[in-house]
């Protein structure tokens, strides 16, 4: 019987974006047991409703997170718009939805550079890093900011996109579609990296549906849940495909994400043929009453704000529910039973963004 | 077996010129709509109070006695809502980050807006 | 957009594992706990969803009521019912991995129970 030692992981390692804390129990270099630990970055989020009204509210909405930023502050948006009974103009709904690929888009690019960056392939991760530029430029040109966008408000959005910048955003896409091929291609066929990631990290589909997983973890694992093909937004007038994969280890979760890059961009061009002219806002008047919980797919699964008004220019309650917090129990087991050396390789493979899952 | 996928990809980059830009002694990136610090005409604001109270890191006090106007620049995030409520317009959003400081401070701007005179009442004609 | 229809159900707390169980049997699976303090209630929602459908089930406790986990059926609802516990003060009963109020660590001790803050004329930001 071989004794057991606890080695912690985290809260401050180099592969890891955002503080988490994991007990590792270890016989002999593999791992027995994990018991994870958060609040490291806690910041009070939800009882911030009490003192700002429910119009300020998405300026903080959307600081919970600096990756996912614009489809927090649209999710929160949608969530008071359907208590009111708010009906959006068209043009509105298709520019969230430009918006929200393009954060996709960066989202995607910056985990394949960081999970690169796991398994020590740094030029890799300074390439994908770069790739990712030209979509935050993109942010700053159209919103006038590269990593909270500030686009979002109640009744539609602020600021419009011009035709014209809409049609050459269209042919820059294919220069953009070009370097993200060659980018995956190195991913998903180079032998060196399929031998760090095949085969690791394995987690079934019973298991990856009843303990919660969502996003590319359960879509990784053969379960096909996209929150887009529930119709919010203006997704249900486009074709949205639902990529999966069937091995469940981390390679089938890479190659998910990979693939989506391409849905992504796909999107955008669909979305760009199909806006209607129009206004972009409607006047709101009135405060919520009612509750409502607003679900919209994020990068890394399904978020859900639950928010719940009384009349009031304050809100009840806001609960917002993030993908990583459910994401952890099958995180904990992935990890049981793998080497001690496949450890950050395994963390980052479910894409962990724990300022959102903390708030 | 494929190996050395990455190579094309790594000589191509070093033989182009660095995308990287040698900030701070290059400047940085901007386009017309970047947010990077609020500035205020002062002699166009009639002290209403609107920025102050949509202000959602309370970083804007106005004092209507001394008709002053500050504005705590590590507290602000840049969100433009008073530039977009200004009655007047009298809030624009430059593209310029603001410097970095070593101490926390105010920046205070006295308001020299003066309310023009109501013309005076002509006497009815008989 | 299309809304999307949802139900929520009032139950008792008594009722609770039974509704649970209904749901694990047909295959939904849990997407959220979530606790909301009205007045001197607490209201604790629990959503289920398959093939997005969505569904809801509240219950309404005090504070001293000590609510039963569902950790039986479903072995990720520890995620919730420890972060439930850390800021509301809510107990649960048989929990498979209990932190003992050490998951989400915070200055106050269960901060969202405190009553809402209220604003004053005069307050300094």
């Amino acid at each position: 019987m071989s004794k057991q030692i606890i080695v912690p992981f985290g809260p401050q390692h180099p592969i890891l974006p955002e503080p988490i804390h994991l007990d590792l129990v270890l016989e002999d270099e593999r791992v027995v047991d994990v018991i994870p630990s958060i609040g490291y970055i806690h910041r009070g989020f939800e009882k911030l409703v009490e003192k700002r009204e429910f119009t300020e509210y998405t300026y903080i909405a959307e600081r919970t997170c600096g990756i996912c930023s614009f489809i927090h502050g649209a999710t929160y948006c949608q969530g008071i718009e359907q208590i009111m009974n708010i009906e959006v103009p068209e043009r509105a709904e298709y520019l969230r939805v430009i918006w929200s690929e393009f954060s996709r888009l960066h989202s995607h690019l910056l985990w394949l550079g960081c999970f690169a960056d796991s398994f020590g392939f740094e030029n890799l991760f300074m390439g994908a890093w770069k790739t990712r530029e030209r979509v935050l430029d993109f942010m700053e040109e159209t919103t006038g900011g590269r990593v909270i966008q500030g686009a979002s408000k109640i009744g539609g959005v602020r600021r419009d996109i011009s035709s014209g910048k809409l049609d050459q955003m269209v042919k820059d896409l294919d220069s953009l579609d070009h370097e993200m091929k060659e980018l995956t291609t190195v991913f998903l066929h180079d032998d060196s990296i399929r031998h760090r990631l095949r085969n690791v990290g394995i987690i079934s589909r019973e298991d990856a549906y009843h303990l919660g997983a969502v996003g590319p973890t359960a879509r990784g694992s053969g379960v096909a849940i996209d929150l887009r093909k529930s119709g919010y937004g203006a997704y249900d007038r486009l074709n949205v495909p639902v990529v999966t994969d069937s091995c469940g280890d981390c390679y089938s979760r890479c190659a998910v994400r990979a693939k989506e890059l391409f849905t992504s961009t796909d999107l955008i061009r669909q979305a760009v043929t199909k806006i209607p002219d129009g206004p972009v806002d409607v006047k709101v008047t009135g405060a919520p009453d009612g509750e409502y919980f607003m679900r919209a797919e994020q990068p890394r699964g399904e978020l859900v704000h639950y928010l719940k008004g009384n009349g009031t220019k304050f809100l009840v309650r806001s609960r917002i529910r993030t993908p990583t917090l459910t994401n952890i129990p099958p995180l904990i087991k992935m990890l049981q039973g793998c080497e001690l050396a496949d450890v950050p390789v395994i963390v980052l493979s479910i894409d962990p963004c724990i300022s959102c899952t903390e708030r | 077996m494929a190996f050395f996928e990455m190579v094309k990809t790594a000589l191509r980059t070093v033989l182009q010129k660095p995308v990287t830009i040698l900030y701070p002694a290059q400047a940085a990136k901007k386009t017309p709509l970047s947010r990077g610090h609020v500035t205020i005409d002062e002699s166009r604001c009639i002290s209403c109070g609107t920025c102050q109270r949509k202000c959602p890191a309370q970083a804007i006090v106005i004092s209507k006695e001394a008709k002053t106007w500050q504005i705590d620049r590590l507290r602000c995030v840049v969100c433009n809502s008073c530039v977009d409520t200004c009655p007047v317009k009298c809030l624009f959003m430059d593209t310029q980050y603001s410097s970095p400081v070593t101490a926390r401070s105010v920046e205070i701007v006295v308001i020299t807006y003066v309310k023009p005179a109501k013309p005076e009442k002509k006497d009815e004609p008989t | 957009m299309t809304p999307e229809k949802q139900t929520t159900t009032n139950i008792d707390v008594g009722k609770l594992i039974g509704s649970v169980e209904r749901f694990r049997n047909e295959g939904y699976r849990l997407v959220q706990i979530g606790c909301t303090k009205v007045g001197d209630l607490y209201e604790i929602n629990y959503s289920f969803d398959k093939d997005y459908h969505f569904e809801n089930i509240r219950i309404a406790v005090t504070a001293d009521t000590e609510v039963p986990s569902i950790s039986g059926m479903y072995w990720n609802s520890f995620v919730y019912e420890n972060e439930m516990h850390d800021l509301f003060g809510i107990q649960v009963r048989g929990m498979n991995i209990d932190f003992k109020g050490t998951f989400i660590r915070t200055a106050v001790k269960f901060p969202f129970s405190m009553p809402p803050v209220t604003i004053t004329k005069g307050d300094k930001p």
